[in-house]
């Protein structure tokens, strides 16, 4: 994973070749006989505790497919005797959860919509125009970071109330429209991108919508692409705010339908898991396909 | 004369107009997002202020009550209790997750098999959400059914309560917490040592450090600013725990899991007690406000006195 940093030759050597063959013929000095066949001590340590890492997943996939007279056995089963789909009929058809998955479908589709257009927006404004007060504008926008959303929860469930959306949709889609990260993670890569390209689409007559259209968007693929994919995972797991938001069942989301779980369906574990499962597998198929780019966004939302 | 004066009135409007058309494209660029950022941070944070000096109770605006909410939390015996969690969750936490997660980057940051094998492993419970994650730790920890207790039993170690023994439900979320954060320490602090350059570990080297010398006097003092911002973001995400205690143990038993925004949530939107629920709320801002100028303040000096 580690890139050779490019550096001039000296001395008619390239030193970056240099150091590797002495790395090279050291390793196979180090590594001689028998030894090479043996794996290095960082992966005897690694290998368990990435496993362990994701034990609990592989026991939440299992249970779902248990029944509860095995997960109820002393001592527990570890491999279901065959596939019981039962838990998953019963949390499909007794439960609202057809709906709750729809309504996260829809807020978290809608805020990765939105956070694409609107931090795009933003964060080529503060980059590249020089407007009257954005400066300013930058850094309150960054000041509020350090504002804990469970400080301004009680207001802003009152304003919401107000506006009579309150245990709607729109109650969790508005706070998501947009984001002060979000912003942040647009405006350090517009900073970064070549302005000659942006220079050339003026000379060749187009105007500000149609080279941030045309030529800078096209170009800002892998950005949004980590845009859309943090967006999208914080959507779908937040909790705190579709609890206070959202009353009536219908209208949650499959973190807060999950909740709901506890205790209504105690000694139900087949249920709950095949619930967890179906909640955490968006998610996750999210995250395989954009691993490269979430942590891209994560590292570099710091290194900014 | 008058044609220089003419082409200098005239650069001077030709300017106006391309400042007034920047002011135009970039208010309408960024004017959406000032609009609903700042809108639902500072003005909720001014109301938060009002209703802490009421009796809110949610539902009606209630009186003002001056100061009272702010005496009154001076004796609450529960926001003490809620305070204490908090800082014990940190105290586990921190220098656990913060340790490990270098530990671990240390040992990725070599040319290994299977690097991206191991990332993605350790990312999965930082992506997968805490309410799934909650669930299915008080199944893995629950005294009758849970593999843990059964795996205990076997090794004829007496049965814990875990979750519902007020003296390690604490510990079991620390530990709970700390496998859902440490995928993501690992990612920072690898990107971090990755950025190190190798010149400066080289001329180490050749001054004779030892492996574990050039870690520990070069890569772990250059990497600090990044130390320092995962400490600063870790605590406040600790201050801010909510989402595990709510799926797993509804802060109890007795309390010993209540923490901070717990009780603002109870306080607000269990108790209807919207008033003193923004007061307790302020001392969480000021709380998570002083700890992050510490930390920076600290960083700083540090860095200074290398």
């Amino acid at each position: 994973m580690t890139t050779e940093q490019a550096r001039p030759p000296f001395l008619g050597v390239d030193l970056a070749v240099h150091r590797r063959r002495i790395e090279e013929a050291e390793g196979r000095m180090r590594r001689s006989g028998w030894r090479r066949h043996l794996p290095k001590p960082a992966q005897l340590i690694l290998m368990p505790l990435s496993i362990l890492m994701v034990l609990p997943f592989v026991w939440m996939v299992l249970t779902s497919f248990m029944t509860n007279s095995e997960i109820n056995s002393i001592p527990p089963t570890i491999i279901p005797h065959g596939i019981y789909t039962g838990g998953y009929e019963n949390v499909l058809s007794a439960s609202d959860f057809p709906y709750w998955f729809l309504n996260s479908i829809i807020v978290s589709g809608s805020a990765v919509v939105a956070q694409l257009v609107l931090c795009s927006l933003a964060g080529y404004a503060f980059a590249r125009i020089p407007f009257r007060g954005s400066t300013v504008m930058l850094i309150l926008l960054l000041a509020t970071a350090l504002i804990p959303f469970q400080l301004t929860v009680i207001p802003t469930f009152l304003i919401f109330h107000e506006l009579g959306i309150i245990n709607t949709l729109a109650a969790l889609i508005v706070p998501q429209l947009t984001s002060a990260l979000g912003i942040y993670l647009m405006y350090s890569f517009f900073q970064a991108f070549p302005k000659e390209l942006e220079e050339a689409g003026y000379i060749d007559g187009c105007n500000l919508i149609q080279v941030f259209a045309k030529i800078v968007l096209p170009l800002a693929k892998p950005a949004l692409a980590a845009l859309g994919i943090i967006t999208f995972i914080q959507a779908w797991n937040d909790l705190f705010w579709p609890l206070i938001a959202i009353t009536s069942s219908h209208k949650f989301t499959v973190q807060v339908g999950l909740t709901t779980f506890q205790g209504e369906h105690e000694t139900q574990w087949a249920s709950i898991m095949a619930g967890t499962v179906m909640t955490t597998a968006p998610v996750l198929l999210v995250f395989l396909a954009g691993q490269r780019r979430f942590v891209q966004a994560i590292t570099g939302a710091i290194k900014g | 004369m008058t044609s220089s004066v003419d082409e200098a009135a005239i650069a001077r409007a030709a300017n106006r107009r391309i400042r007034r058309s920047a002011n135009i494209a970039g208010w309408s660029f960024a004017g959406p997002s000032l609009v609903i950022v700042l809108g639902l941070s500072f003005i909720p944070m001014v109301w938060a202020a009002y209703l802490s000096l009421t009796n809110s109770d949610l539902v009606s605006g209630g009186h003002f009550i001056g100061s009272a909410n702010y005496a009154a939390l001076r004796k609450d015996p529960l926001l003490r209790q809620a305070l204490r969690n908090t800082v014990l969750l940190a105290l586990l936490y921190l220098p656990a997750g913060l340790a490990a997660g270098l530990g671990a980057a240390v040992m990725l940051n070599q040319k290994i098999k299977l690097i991206g094998f191991y990332r993605t492993c350790f990312l999965v419970p930082f992506v997968a959400s805490a309410a799934a994650e909650g669930l299915l730790f008080s199944f893995i920890f629950d005294p009758d059914f849970g593999v843990v207790d059964a795996g205990l039993h076997a090794l004829g170690l007496p049965r814990q309560g875990f979750l519902q023994d007020p003296s390690q439900a604490m510990f079991v979320l620390a530990i709970v917490y700390f496998w859902t954060q440490f995928g993501f320490n690992i990612v920072i602090y690898l990107a971090a040592l990755q950025d190190i350059s190798q010149d400066v570990l080289d001329a180490a080297s050749i001054d004779g450090a030892s492996r574990w010398g050039s870690f520990w006097h070069v890569a772990v003092p250059t990497i600090r600013p990044v130390t320092i911002f995962l400490f600063v973001w870790s605590l406040i995400d600790v201050l801010q725990f909510f989402d595990l205690v709510y799926t797993t143990t509804k802060g109890g038993p007795l309390n010993s899991t209540l923490t901070l925004v717990y009780y603002i949530w109870e306080l607000a939107f269990q108790f209807f007690q919207a008033g003193y629920g923004a007061a307790v709320a302020y001392v969480l801002f000021f709380v998570s406000l002083v700890a992050i100028i510490v930390a920076l303040v600290y960083g700083r000096r540090r860095r200074l006195a290398l």
